[in-house]
């Protein structure tokens, strides 16, 4: 027979030197809490299962706040109802270690039930140790989402009603609902017996996390003597008699045999690799410099969503990249993902450009009676408007100063097989009036906008030699 | 390879965003989608796995930023974005972590408000940024691009910043720099980040972190520490940029978008003969004093131009101690001032006109 020893587990401090003030040999805890139970059975489950050296304790706000002062292992003290968000983020950078939660019922079950649920839905690779006492201990007794009906706290003086408060919050029965978790249990710190039950729970709890099975969550039903105004017999026997009833104790969910451990990918800082993935491969560079001088061209185009204005714009900028301009593009951005306005700005310049918005465009492409209406006053003397006849009904007012060509841009589009081309069609269009910009770098960028879409390159680039054949026909016929 | 003076190519300023921080040696990013700060979360989820490094989208914004603290308290460095109201829902953690020394990096891509607000470009974050903007005496650094460009590299630097000072470190941005497309020349590659001693995963197992202290004068002796850090971060990391501020009369401090429009602002009345200049802080907190305070001997009006109901310019005034008048051309809800707006406001100072 094992010889047993009985001395301070190996994972508490000698002295709680953490702890400031002048005990250090105490915990602050109250007698009779069950706080003090769960903590020797954790720090025992640390020495014996060897996880010690490894094992990262997150505290809440609530009574046990204080936890890293009694153990041997690094912890960190997070924000209210936070410690699964907190641990998330210790387990996914450093996913070598494991993490221990430690939360009472006000903070896990009231203002962290989302973190809570979320990291459990999403198989953190933690355990959860929940320890529902039925009330908020430290901020004096108030009424917590786990009271039992009738129970008499600071907050609910007359007793916990159904009525106004509904029913006591069952986690257990909620989280093992969920497919991801591993292991799910409830026991109780009542009497000796169910404190071997627990301390097999927690252990159970541990090594999967150890072996990185995922999520684990072990609720101790623990009193709270001094807000139950009983003494630590009495409150014990309340939840054999009381509390059970409403949380009753078992296995709720343990598939942990049937999970792989959890297998995250190694993170890569090698300078080579990391250049090899983000920098631009040669296709993406434009061509180099441009004459220094105060060329500088504001394009603005406009339409509703789902026309191509913003890509339209899109293939304008990366036309003056490859030719060696600095150019800036600004899309509206709406809420409307379909349907909606849609325009964007583009500016090219042979200078660095101080401000992308286009107050007066001297080049302008109108794809919709609501963006003529809104923009034709937005045109710079002398400047060009190319508009589809095909989608604006009437001109109103013309513009004073300007140049205002119709095309029947979407009609022609259809014409060649696909009225999505309208946009790129405009593009060889508007391409006549920026000479700057030459014919193969506006090439090089349809072809860059269309590399995912092999099927449907020809069309579009048959298509902008339809914009510019047209345009200059247009052009020609009114001079 | 091609040659690094052609290193350049066209990216979104959120999306420029991930590769400062990919290339700065960023471990993680977690995020939560709000326009117009969503392409940050849609670049890492598609970049950051392709190097192995972690992504993860959270449940909420505060989740997020919970999940950079607990990164950095195992000793990696982690980074979230989101935009006004998904910054106020952050506070509570970014001033655990500012208390209990943690670095971080948080983009803000400013969008209209209060409220719900609209997703146009605003800049009124900039009190819930840069002055802290949780409870308690704490601080944040605050960096101002205003650039695609700047996107890129102030994230970058500001990894180096947050690991330096040991602190949240916000890029504080602005709908069009988020969403606007530039070119961009990439920073070089950083090291691998060393896990700090201090962390959790540090040696031994005698680290711990927290921000709770019970005792009066433990409480004040962190206070203390955190403000002599702030006052060492203001002797050292002021940044702005000065733009024909040479024999000014009349100074604009602007940043973000509205430097942007305000440079066009200031060289049109160049042109035409008003002596007017342009004062960019890049770094809000801490905020150029000496350099405004410089532009204040000479210059005989400044004007803040902001997307904001007069946030920045308490700063500039403090920095001046009201030395001069300080005017606020603003526009908010999501409009801007045009060009032509900023500079009749100036002409209107200049002859002597209400602000």
């Amino acid at each position: 027979m094992r010889k047993v020893v009985f001395g301070k587990p190996g994972a508490f401090f000698d002295l709680f030197e953490r702890r400031p003030g002048q005990i250090k040999t105490n915990m602050h805890y109250c007698p009779g809490c069950g706080h003090g139970i769960l903590h020797k059975l954790i720090a025992e489950a640390l020495s014996d299962l060897d996880m010690q050296k490894d094992t990262i304790m997150v505290w809440p706000v609530g009574c046990s706040v204080f936890g890293y002062y009694y153990f041997d292992a690094p912890g960190i003290s997070v924000p209210h109802g936070r410690a699964p968000a907190v641990a998330t983020g210790i387990v996914r950078s450093r996913p070598d270690f494991n993490v221990v939660c430690y939360q009472g019922d006000g903070d896990l079950a009231a203002i962290g039930l989302n973190e809570l649920i979320q990291a459990a839905n999403r198989g953190e690779n933690i355990t959860v140790l929940f320890v529902n006492n039925a009330t908020y201990g430290m901020t004096g007794g108030q009424m917590a989402p786990t009271t039992l009906p009738g129970q008499k706290t600071q907050t609910s003086p007359y007793g916990r009603s159904i009525e106004n408060e509904g029913y006591p919050m069952k986690i257990c029965e909620m989280v093992s609902a969920l497919d991801s978790p591993v292991y799910v249990e409830r026991v109780a710190l009542s009497t000796p017996a169910h404190i071997r039950k627990a301390r097999a729970a927690l252990r159970k709890a541990f090594s999967y996390t150890k072996e990185k099975k995922g999520f684990s969550l072990v609720e101790f039903l623990s009193a709270c003597p001094v807000n139950l105004k009983m003494s630590a017999e009495e409150s014990d026997k309340w939840i054999q008699e009381k509390m059970i009833a409403h949380f009753p104790l078992g296995i709720y969910k343990d598939v942990g045999a049937d999970r792989n451990p959890k297998t995250p990918a190694t993170p890569e800082y090698d300078k080579a690799i990391v250049k090899d993935i983000l920098y631009p491969q040669d296709d993406e560079l434009g061509a180099g410099a441009v004459p220094a001088d105060d060329f500088i061209f504001k394009i603005k185009c406009a339409g509703f969503g789902g026309q191509g204005i913003l890509s339209m714009g899109l293939m304008i900028a990366e036309a003056a990249h490859q030719q060696g301009f600095q150019v800036t593009w600004l899309p509206s951005y709406g809420p409307e993902m379909r349907g909606g306005t849609a325009n964007c700005s583009v500016v090219v310049s042979s200078r660095k450009i101080p401000s992308p918005i286009v107050e007066k465009a001297d080049l302008m492409i109108i794809f919709s009676q609501l963006a003529m209406d809104k923009f034709k006053n937005g045109m710079e003397d002398g400047g060009t408007m190319i508009y589809d006849e095909n989608n604006v009904v009437s001109l109103g007012e013309k513009p004073a100063n300007c140049r205002i060509i119709g095309m029947n841009a979407s009609e022609i589009a259809k014409n060649l097989g696909d009225a999505r081309i309208a946009n790129t069609l405009m593009l060889g269009a508007m391409s006549v009036f920026m000479r700057r910009i030459s014919r193969s770098s506006f090439l090089k960028a349809i072809r860059k906008s269309f590399a995912r879409k092999e099927k449907v390159l020809d069309i579009n680039l048959r298509a902008f030699g339809e914009g510019e054949k047209t345009i200059s026909k247009a052009v020609a016929e009114k001079i | 390879m091609p040659e690094e003076k052609e290193m350049r190519i066209l990216l979104k300023g959120n999306d420029a965003v991930i590769y400062g921080a990919l290339l700065a040696s960023c471990d993680c990013f977690f995020g939560y989608p709000i326009t117009p700060a969503s392409e940050i979360a849609h670049s890492a989820a598609l970049l950051f796995p392709k190097l192995g490094r972690v992504f993860l989208q959270a449940e909420s914004e505060i989740a997020a930023i919970n999940m950079v603290f607990g990164a950095a308290a195992a000793g990696r460095i982690a980074m979230t974005a989101s935009s006004g109201l998904g910054i106020s829902l952050k506070q509570e953690c970014v001033s655990y972590m500012a208390t209990s020394e943690m670095p971080g990096v948080i983009v803000d891509v400013m969008r209209g408000g209060p409220g719900l607000g609209n997703i146009g470009p605003e800049q009124g974050d900039y009190n819930q940024v840069v002055k802290g903007g949780g409870h308690g005496n704490y601080k944040c650094i605050v960096l101002a691009p205003d650039s695609p460009q700047e996107m890129c590299d102030f994230t970058y630097l500001a990894f180096d910043l947050a690991e330096k000072y040991r602190t949240p470190v916000y890029v504080l941005s602005d709908g069009v720099i988020g969403q606007m497309l530039e070119s961009v020349k990439l920073p070089p590659p950083r090291e691998k980040r060393q896990s700090p001693e201090w962390s959790l995963t540090g040696p031994g197992r005698a680290n711990y972190v927290t921000s709770i202290f019970l005792d009066h004068d433990d409480l004040e002796s962190v206070n203390i520490k955190l403000q002599r850090k702030y006052s060492e971060i203001a002797a050292n990391e002021q940044s702005c940029e000065s733009f024909m501020t040479d024999g000014a009369e009349i100074v604009l401090v602007a940043y973000g978008i509205s430097a942007r429009i305000a440079k066009n602002a200031v060289s049109n009345l160049r042109r035409d003969g008003v002596k007017a200049g342009l004062l960019r802080p890049t770094t809000l907190f801490p905020f150029p004093v000496r350099e405004i305070s410089l532009a204040a001997e000479k210059a005989s009006h400044l004007v803040s131009v902001e997307l904001s109901n007069g946030q920045m310019i308490d700063d500039i005034r403090l920095a001046i101690s009201c030395r001069r008048p300080v005017h606020l051309c603003s526009r908010m809800g999501g409009n801007m001032p045009s060009e032509t707006e900023i500079e009749s406001f100036c002409r209107k100072i200049l002859r002597g006109g209400a602000a």
